[in-house]
């Protein structure tokens, strides 16, 4: 059973289409790739599996359960979890306070205040933050938020994980590590679901790749698949021609 | 000696000081003249309404105006079931009935997010008394109410046991799992929504505490004045007051909106006293010179003097 599907997932904003019929499964442990161009509507159907959105028409299952309409607290705790396109830290806690709030209410029953500070600890440590766990969020680079992010999304124990463009204002360095920790959290176990713009990044984590564009899923397969496909190619392409005209 | 114990020792200085404290207001009426108690209960009642205040949105950042609300519905309470019942159920019921509506209309708005919220808790304000003022006009034929007055003593000690109450619940709310909550419902919402936290149920639920303590007070101050009416019972000026308070006090520390509701309290039956006429102009000057050079209030600027003072003494050894 896929750990995650969609069934004709649809989110309009006025007249606007931003999702459009999307059919999507998710299979337990992979890394799946999610890419298109600015405005194809990848953020929202990441809003829309966390359920800050809901679709409308459309079905999501997780695990094979109906999820569609559940508050964001509810799939948080049933092990789905986020990160941000735009970083959103608790800017004015610890960098540990951050990953402990995980700790405490991600599942449920929450964690006692002991354990919580224990794994808060060792999350800290496992995305290479130990140096600046008492440091205020806000004082922290974007690199460093991005993975506070991170520890935290982890610290509510998910299954499945969204990472939403964390490689996004990074530099080649930065990007690097961030890839060796997508690894890592793979190799953990977790099934993943990234949305990204460093192809390189994608190409070397993901074994599957879907590609929105307007809303609409036009291509799904392996990186190979994707490179090589024409349709990927002309609306790429084609986004290029329309922005010199 | 390591930081706990270090921080343990403080703690417990701090414990002692606080319990002298209120031993100290315990006897107050027994030793101080009339008029001590009278401005105490002043005092305690902006205490009270500022420490609820922060309780709320302090945390959150959700800025509430109504506390003329709650204030009022406990004020309202007492009028009507005054004398009818023992007392202290009277003031319970004042809490309980804030605390309901509370529920109601933070169920209802607190999905409306900074000015919008902060407008339409004012326009509760407005509501209320006007609701009040129609029904008394055209349902009950009667203007305003009589209340069963108390002594001052009794005022007193009630607000005191309602403070002791509320400070406690502060603490604890602080301290636990869901202070943290709080804090990162008004740093971020939307990650602590999918981190996990019910910030719906969170947010209605401290909001209803918080007014449950306003409303307790309103019920004991209502006897004090022997009259009232909605206007009396939902003056806006209760609103303002707590925002104020906490501001000019610092809302970073609980003892901050407690040192600006004593403060402002006092300067407000000071300049009453001494200068009628020039009270609001004063105390208004004094207000602005602290909202423009006091950002993080009376407290933040003391920790500012004691961090560089710390520093220095650092730069020496």
């Amino acid at each position: 059973m896929p750990i995650l599907e969609g069934k004709g997932v649809t989110k309009y904003f006025g007249g606007l289409v931003a999702v459009s019929n999307v059919d999507f499964k998710v299979e337990q442990g992979e890394a799946l790739g999610l890419i298109g161009p600015n405005g194809a509507g990848k953020t929202t159907l990441f809003n829309l599996i966390s359920a800050a959105l809901v679709p409308k028409p459309g079905t999501i299952r997780f695990k094979g359960e109906n999820i569609t309409g559940l508050k964001p607290y509810k799939i948080c705790r049933m092990v789905v979890a986020r990160t941000f396109q735009l970083v959103k830290v608790f800017a004015d806690m610890p960098a540990l306070s951050n990953v402990i709030l995980g700790s405490y209410f991600g599942m449920s029953p929450g964690m006692s205040s002991k354990d919580a500070v224990r794994e808060a600890t060792e999350l800290l440590e496992f995305v290479g933050l130990s140096a600046v766990k008492g440091t205020p969020a806000k004082d922290l680079t974007l690199a460093n938020q991005k993975r506070l992010e991170v520890a935290r999304a982890l610290a509510t124990n998910p299954e499945l994980l969204l990472l939403d463009e964390m490689m996004a204002g990074l530099n080649p360095t930065e990007v690097g590590q961030a890839m060796e920790l997508v690894t890592r959290i793979r190799d953990k176990g977790i099934t993943i679901i990234m949305i990204e713009h460093v192809m390189k990044a994608i190409m070397n984590v993901c074994e599957r790749i879907i590609v929105l564009h307007h809303g609409a899923k036009i291509a799904e397969g392996t990186p190979q698949e994707i490179v090589t496909s024409k349709k990927v190619i002309e609306v790429y392409l084609g986004e290029k021609a329309h922005a010199g005209s | 000696m390591d930081i706990t114990t270090l921080t343990s020792k403080k703690s417990l200085v701090w414990w002692v000081i606080i319990l002298i404290i209120f031993i100290l207001l315990a006897f107050v009426p027994l030793y101080a003249p009339g008029y001590a108690a009278i401005l105490l209960i002043s005092i305690l009642m902006y205490v009270i309404l500022t420490v609820s205040w922060v309780m709320f949105s302090g945390s959150t950042g959700y800025m509430s105006l109504a506390p003329a609300v709650f204030f009022g519905v406990g004020i309202y309470a007492s009028a009507i079931i005054g004398g009818k019942l023992p007392f202290p159920i009277v003031v319970g019921i004042g809490g309980l009935a804030s605390f309901c509506l509370a529920l109601l209309v933070g169920a209802l708005t607190l999905r409306l997010r900074g000015i919008y919220f902060a407008i339409f808790t004012f326009g509760l304000v407005m509501l209320m008394a006007h609701s009040l003022l129609f029904w008394e006009l055209h349902v009950t034929g009667t203007r305003g109410r009589f209340v069963i007055v108390m002594g001052y003593n009794t005022i007193y000690y009630y607000l005191l046991g309602i403070f002791v109450l509320l400070l406690l619940t502060a603490y604890l709310i602080n301290r636990s799992r869901f202070g943290l909550a709080l804090q990162s419902i008004g740093q971020e919402e939307d990650a602590a929504a999918h981190t996990g936290v019910n910030v719906t149920m969170l947010k209605v639920t401290t909001f209803a505490i918080s007014a449950f303590f306003m409303g307790a007070a309103g019920a004991v101050m209502a006897t004090k004045w022997t009259y009232i009416d909605p206007f009396i019972a939902f003056n806006p000026f209760y609103s303002f007051m707590p925002v104020v308070m906490a501001i000019f006090g610092g809302m970073g520390q609980l003892f901050g909106p407690i040192i600006g509701a004593v403060i402002l309290t006092y300067l407000e039956e000071f300049l009453i006293t001494k200068f009628a006429e020039l009270y609001m102009l004063i105390f208004g000057t004094i207000l602005v010179i602290a909202i423009l050079y006091l950002p993080d209030g009376l407290v933040g600027l003391i920790q500012k003097m004691w961090n560089r003072y710390s520093e220095r003494k650092h730069a020496d050894t």
